[in-house]
């Protein structure tokens, strides 16, 4: 019974103290939020307590569950990623469609690109990525160390709270909440969140590792974890800031100028090298060799690759501030590193690609191989892209431009987004008993969908970036510039067309699989014809013939 | 897949022939390749490479400063070297024009059709964000593609106004003028009638009793800055009311609400923030774009600028 006091009474002050900083907040953001967070104790007062049976007068285990892997929230996640991915991929169309056509402004202060990108990147990296990486991670690691995670209750609180730093971020960006950090925008308490969540994260994901039953751990499990420690690195140290008040939601970084802007960059280069590539690398690691059902092509590759990877990621963020204030002598840093990066980023793709060593057919015949096989040719062209954008005369074309925006969502779109899809299609069926997906054909359709989306995007914004960079640095025979700004934003509009239509097509895609995924969960089989048959047609069979010997 | 069966020795993968490491992870094992040799030597290479480069670039920090490397290349040097080279290369043209009053240019056609190249250059970096990439301006800020001129079309005028501004606080040579605030001076009839009257004489509407009665308003009120036509005044910058032309709108609804409140537009000058010469450039350009007037006789020198550059 104390335990009931403790854990719920623990909640109920929360909501308390939630309820009074509401009540005192300096600012109608900050109230709102810690509404939001008042509401969100109240939930998990009265969750914690659900387990509770009053007659025996102890928490009760759902029966048979220490048999079985802690699968709930795996599912959970599943349905969240594909959740807040639409939530994402919508926000990104939209965005894009007010490049092209400003009057989607809408004149609202709510609905500005200004507001609803930071919304869009979000919903992507840290939303529709995030959940499927923590979806993921409490899967893997489960079955590669064959043991249950190890603080459930613990895991349940990362889940939720991670859903609710989500809901706190994006509702402040909405309401122009921000540190105006790129991919760090949240402001101060959100960040204290965000850093709980995550401590508890490291916590299951380390304890789970350590009560394993496997003599070894499995690469997979080395690339999430560097990811889990990594962005709890850079988390801190990106976010140290000095809040006005502690009951208003706004606060100064505790650095300036450059050394503010190195900080910032370090992070935001380490965010796409740990969140985005080292803990989809962990996904690549067990669901490719899974779905090939090959094993991986070469264990020391991944063990040289691992290690070359995470020492040079982390010394790459000044490439982002070339030409910048930032002195010389960090800006060659920053490039060197990144070109250094180029192979060990790469043995991630020789070993996912390899590992279809003697499975190659599977390409033709499965539809997830075929994303999957996508995601790490993309995964390969952005990787090399990368370090070639980082080299300083490249980077004095490409910096500000387009070309940017291109080469991120190559990655994001082509690489996360598609090994992602691929291990939902992968967990689906198994996590909810069913004997295949839906329909593998309609895997078939958010593939090509989204493959055409994918290139349509890459391709326009590849122009778009160089034809702006050109633009802007046109000198005349007279030794002056040829165009003004404005002329380069006018020249660009046909490429957001195409960018969007681009976009169009890969949310399609994804409307696809919310479809699929949700027909597969309710239990139905689509009647279709099978992806592998080539029907047989006697008729089509010449008959032997008997040739005379020359 | 199917369980391995216990063996003494490395077991061996069939479709490649490689041999397994011996881990296993639920069903995923891992082969034993070595790592590629191209990739493994291209590794390297970048390695080297980096290594040569930081040679060669400023690298590495020591205590007080970091290396310079042995090419001595920084940034800021590149920008300076390809700043003077541009200097250097525009020197002569630009000194031939600085040297030139700006009456003269139209007698010199390479020199002018430089300053004109220059001007438009200029122009895309100071003056599109109010006059638009075409200099067709918007509401507020004058289209410089027409011959409708407030403050006066010739070159030297145009570059007086750039270069002093209009109403610029704390600057004397600015161009200054301030049309008075009708509210609560006319009353609403009297300001619906001296609308009439102006959207009459610029051809909006037939005269009637009430652009009548609006015409001794506008000889009382309006005339001594707009003239007794209507067709303003270029010494304090009243734009002509009888053409088509408007800055604002020649709507009855905003007429009123320039009559009421007036209009302070204000162009901030350049004469502290560009040179003497991009000045002049800036006004050739305008001078090109197709009003531009020729240069009066003596009736205007007494509003002709001073040349000199701040």
């Amino acid at each position: 019974m104390e335990e009931v006091i403790l854990r719920g009474g623990a909640w109920y002050l929360a909501a308390f103290i939630a309820f009074l900083a509401a009540a005192f907040g300096v600012d109608t953001g900050f109230s709102v939020h810690m509404s939001i967070m008042c509401v969100a104790a109240l939930i998990a007062a009265f969750a914690s307590n659900a387990g509770f049976d009053y007659r025996l007068g102890h928490f009760v285990q759902p029966k048979g569950a220490a048999s079985r892997y802690d699968d709930d929230l795996v599912r959970l996640g599943v349905i969240a990623t594909l959740f807040w991915g639409m939530a994402g991929f919508l926000a990104g169309l939209y965005i894009a469609l007010q490049l092209a056509f400003p009057a989607l402004n809408l004149g609202l202060e709510y609905t500005t690109f200004g507001r609803l990108r930071p919304l869009h990147t979000s919903a992507v990296i840290f939303a529709f990525g995030g959940n499927a990486l923590i979806a993921t991670s409490f899967y893997v690691v489960q079955r590669t160390c064959r043991a249950r995670l190890a603080f459930p209750a613990l895991a349940r609180f990362v889940f939720w709270g991670y859903q609710l730093f989500i809901v706190l971020a994006a509702t402040g960006y909405l309401m122009g909440i921000t540190e105006g950090r790129e991919y760090a925008e949240p402001e101060w308490y959100v960040d204290l969140w965000l850093t709980v969540v995550w401590v508890a994260y490291l916590a299951v994901f380390v304890g789970t590792i350590v009560k394993r039953s496997e003599p070894h751990i499995y690469v997979a499990n080395w690339f999430y974890l560097s990811f889990i420690i990594t962005v709890a690195m850079l988390h801190l140290v990106n976010n140290l800031t000095v809040p006005v008040s502690f009951l208003g939601s706004k606060s100064y970084s505790a650095f300036a100028g450059v050394q503010d802007a190195l900080t910032q960059w370090w992070y935001g280069h380490n965010a796409v090298g740990f969140f985005l590539t080292a803990g989809f690398l962990a996904m690549m690691y067990y669901f490719v060799p899974k779905q090939a059902e090959r094993p991986v092509y070469s264990y020391r590759l991944s063990i040289i690759h691992f290690w070359s990877l995470i020492f040079l990621y982390i010394w790459a963020g000044p490439h982002h501030l070339h030409y910048t204030a930032l002195p010389d002598w960090a800006q060659t840093l920053g490039m060197v590193f990144s070109v250094m990066l180029w192979m060990p980023s790469w043995g991630g793709m020789i070993n996912g690609l390899m590992t279809l060593n003697g499975a190659w057919d599977k390409i033709r015949i499965d539809p997830i191989i075929r994303m999957m096989v996508m995601a790490l040719a993309f995964y390969g062209m952005s990787t090399f892209e990368g370090p070639m954008m980082s080299i300083k005369a490249v980077n004095s074309l490409s910096h500000y431009t387009d070309w940017t925006i291109g080469h991120v969502h190559s990655g994001a779109l082509g690489w996360n987004g598609m090994i992602t899809f691929a291990s939902l299609y992968y967990l689906v069926p198994r996590l909810w008993g069913r004997p295949r997906l839906y329909s593998l054909r309609m895997v078939n359709w958010h593939f090509w969908l989204s493959t055409i989306g994918i290139v349509l995007y890459a391709s326009s914004m590849w122009v778009a970036g160089i034809m702006q960079g050109l633009m802007w640095r046109e000198y005349g025979a007279d030794g002056y510039l040829v165009y003004s700004f404005a002329e380069t934003v006018a020249a660009m509009h046909p490429m957001y067309l195409i960018r969007a239509t681009g976009g169009l097509l890969y949310l399609s895609g994804a409307i696809i699989m919310v479809y699929n995924v949700w027909q597969t969960i309710a239990g139905n089989i689509r009647t279709e014809r099978s992806m592998t048959e080539t029907p047989y047609d006697p008729e089509a069979d010449r008959p032997l013939v008997a040739v005379p010997a020359e | 897949m199917a369980k391995a069966p216990k063996e003494t020795g490395p077991r061996v993968d069939q479709p490649t022939g490689t041999e397994f490491v011996g881990h296993e992870w639920d069903g995923i094992e891992e082969l034993n390749t070595p790592l590629p040799r191209w990739w493994l030597l291209t590794f390297y290479a970048c390695i080297l490479w980096a290594l040569a480069y930081t040679v060669m670039f400023p690298a590495w920090p020591m205590i007080s400063r970091a290396t310079a490397g042995l090419t001595g290349w920084t940034s800021h040097g590149q920008l300076a070297a390809e700043m003077k080279a541009q200097q250097a290369k525009r020197a002569p043209i630009i000194a031939a024009i600085a040297a030139t009053p700006i009456e003269a240019l139209p007698a010199k056609p390479q020199l002018m059709n430089a300053a004109i190249e220059g001007g438009k250059a200029a122009f895309k970096v100071n003056c599109v964000q109010c006059h638009g990439s075409g200099a067709a301006g918007s509401k507020g800020y004058p289209n410089l593609n027409d011959d409708d001129w407030l403050w006066g079309g010739d070159l030297a005028s145009i570059r007086y106004t750039i270069e002093n501004g209009i109403r610029n606080p704390d600057h004397p040579a600015t161009r200054q003028s301030q049309m008075p605030a009708f509210a609560g001076v006319l009353t609403d009839a009297d300001v619906a009638a001296v609308v009439a009257h102006v959207r009459t004489i610029s051809g909006q509407r037939a005269a009637d009793a009430l652009s009548a009665k609006g015409a001794q308003v506008f000889a009382n009120n309006c005339a001594v800055c707009h003239g007794p036509q209507g067709r303003g005044g270029r010494q304090v910058g009243a734009p002509n009311l009888t053409d088509g032309i408007w800055l604002y709108g020649g709507d009855r609804a905003t007429l009123t609400e320039t009559v009421l409140k007036a209009r302070q537009g204000v162009m901030p000058r350049w004469g502290h923030k560009l040179d003497a010469a991009t000045i002049t450039m800036l006004a050739a350009y305008v001078h090109s774009l197709g009003g531009g007037e020729a240069t009066p006789a003596p009736l205007q020198q007494a509003a002709v600028p001073n040349v000199q550059p701040k």
